[in-house]
């Protein structure tokens, strides 16, 4: 029964998740302010809607996150295919690579703020860096496992170097770099919020903080929740995107 | 026949070293050896005698330590469109079509779009593939994968195909299956053939000669010219005599491996 599984299942969980949360709102153990229930949450999206703000918010927030994301993207990619192809390379970079890695976005606030100021880029760069390592070592690994017999079969062709990067390595390796793809993605979506927390006045992170500071606990909440909507339409459609290009490049 | 003259293949004193800790292992040692054009020649022997070292040194994929290997009198410096190997596993990409992957080498020769398709077309009818020309490679069974990897290497219409133990992940009616086929196209093309197989039967019904090669270190125990009339029966007496003869070299071959293995462990 697909339509169990996929639709009534799914819906009876939130639809549950909800009411239990109604209910413990419902007791009146504690304040509004401390546990907005759902009822205020849904007020303060219309508010949000009328004022314009919740429109405004998300368009800023999807920006910048397309911003750091696609840099992080376009500069690990390649620099994952060149590094994946050059042994040497490789060696000299990795352990460098392997102790920034562990370090969160976080921790590189300071610096960020001293070096980009406030506006935007900030928040960006928190992105990027996010998103960053994800791509580069999934694209690392995968173009070191592309495997031996289709170099060989292009060698023996006599495939030049450019026909090797974008016929053979390129396609071989892209599914593994999706997967690093779809990882950077969550990864970075889930510091759009501390980005925003930086030096901005605008965005859902920004929402979130300037809610709290007021008080607003029901629109911190609405931030939490279209945070995590937003969060499941982008891995979605990157989803989508993951099987058009496999169909372009004539992949199963 | 194999005069020095004609020889397609030449291998004087070929050897080949492996750099292992200590001292490096012999995969292979002075190899003497004369292929004609034209020959369908089978290289046969267990694991550790060097068949496939061999078949690398001949493709270009790794170069000899020692000797001279020459083909059409010109050393091998590395991997020749004109000389093509066939894998166990195919080498196909499993991301194009049937047809673009036998495009993929004529595209590689810089072979004009409308040639190079109408090529491809024509070898993949010399395998029977014709029809599966627009599947991926994952729909396609063990059998003909491997024929689609023979039309690839076909296209680009190769003076010489090396081949890998190309039949040994398939089931027993394929294999004997495309052995027949590629007598069939053996014939039709006279493409010089280096065959390597552990399985005698499969030596013996493809080979003009079976090189019968012994481990530790890799090296040539034999060579039988197989003089059967054509085409070959598989279940005649003169098969079998051959088969005979060269299984009792191939099992004291087989000892002589295994004692030693047992010596150097």
């Amino acid at each position: 029964m697909p339509t169990l599984r996929e639709i009534f299942l799914p819906l009876s969980g939130f639809l549950i998740f909800i009411l239990a949360w109604h209910g413990v709102a419902a007791l009146g153990l504690y304040s509004d302010y401390l546990f907005p229930p759902p009822l205020a949450v849904a007020q303060g999206i219309v508010e949000l809607l009328r004022g314009g703000e919740l429109w405004d918010y998300t368009r800023t927030s999807l920006l910048r996150f397309a911003a750091g994301y696609g840099a992080a993207v376009f500069v690990a990619v390649p620099l994952g295919l060149l590094l994946g192809r050059c042994t040497l390379l490789w060696h000299a970079l990795d352990p460098l690579i392997q102790i920034l890695r562990p370090v969160s976005p976080i921790a590189w606030f300071p610096l960020v703020s001293l070096w980009f100021g406030i506006g935007n880029l900030p928040a960006v760069v928190i992105i990027f860096i996010a998103a960053f390592y994800p791509v580069l070592l999934s694209t690392v690994a995968a173009v070191r496992n592309v495997s031996a017999v289709y170099l060989k079969v292009a060698a023996n062709f006599g495939a030049s170097r450019r026909d090797v990067l974008w016929n053979v390595i390129v396609p071989a390796a892209f599914p593994q770099i999706a997967v690093g793809l779809h990882i950077a993605i969550g990864a970075a979506w889930i510091f759009l919020v501390a980005g925003e927390m930086l030096g901005v006045r605008s965005g859902l992170g920004y929402l979130i903080i300037d809610s709290r500071n007021n008080l607003r606990t029901d629109l911190v909440m609405v931030g939490i929740v279209l945070i995590g909507l937003l969060g499941l339409v982008i891995d979605r459609l990157v989803s989508f995107g993951e099987k058009w290009v496999k169909r372009q490049w004539e992949m199963p | 026949m194999n005069g020095r003259e004609t020889a397609k293949i030449r291998l004087d004193g070929v050897g080949k070293r492996f750099r292992a800790k200590g001292d490096g292992e012999t995969a292979l040692s002075r190899v003497d050896l004369e292929i004609a054009a034209g020959e369908l020649i089978c290289l046969v022997g267990p694991s550790g005698c060097g068949k496939t070292t061999l078949i690398n040194l001949l493709a270009g994929f790794e170069r000899p330590s020692e000797g001279i290997l020459e083909i059409d009198g010109r050393a091998v410096t590395g991997p020749d469109p004109d000389h093509i190997m066939i894998f166990q596993d195919y080498g196909l990409f499993p991301w194009k079509t049937v047809l673009n992957n036998v495009l993929f080498g004529l595209r590689a020769r810089g072979v004009p779009k409308a040639e190079a398709r109408e090529k491809a077309l024509d070898a993949l009818e010399l395998v029977g593939l014709r029809v599966a020309a627009d599947r991926h490679p994952h729909e396609l069974s063990g059998g003909m994968k491997q024929r689609v990897a023979i039309a690839r290497a076909l296209a680009v219409e190769p003076s010489v195909l090396f081949m890998d133990e190309p039949f040994a992940a398939l089931d027993a009616f394929t294999r004997i299956h495309l052995q027949d086929e590629l007598l069939r196209i053996w014939k039709e093309k006279r493409t010089t053939i280096v065959f390597v197989t552990h399985d005698l039967d499969e030596a013996i019904y493809l080979g003009q000669r079976v090189v019968l090669m012994a481990p530790y270190p890799g090296r040539i125990q034999r060579i039988l010219h197989i003089r059967l009339p054509e085409p070959r029966e598989r279940t005649g007496e003169d098969f079998a005599r051959i088969r005979r003869e060269l299984f009792e070299e191939f099992h004291l071959v087989h000892k002589q491996a295994q004692d030693v293995s047992e010596y150097s462990i």
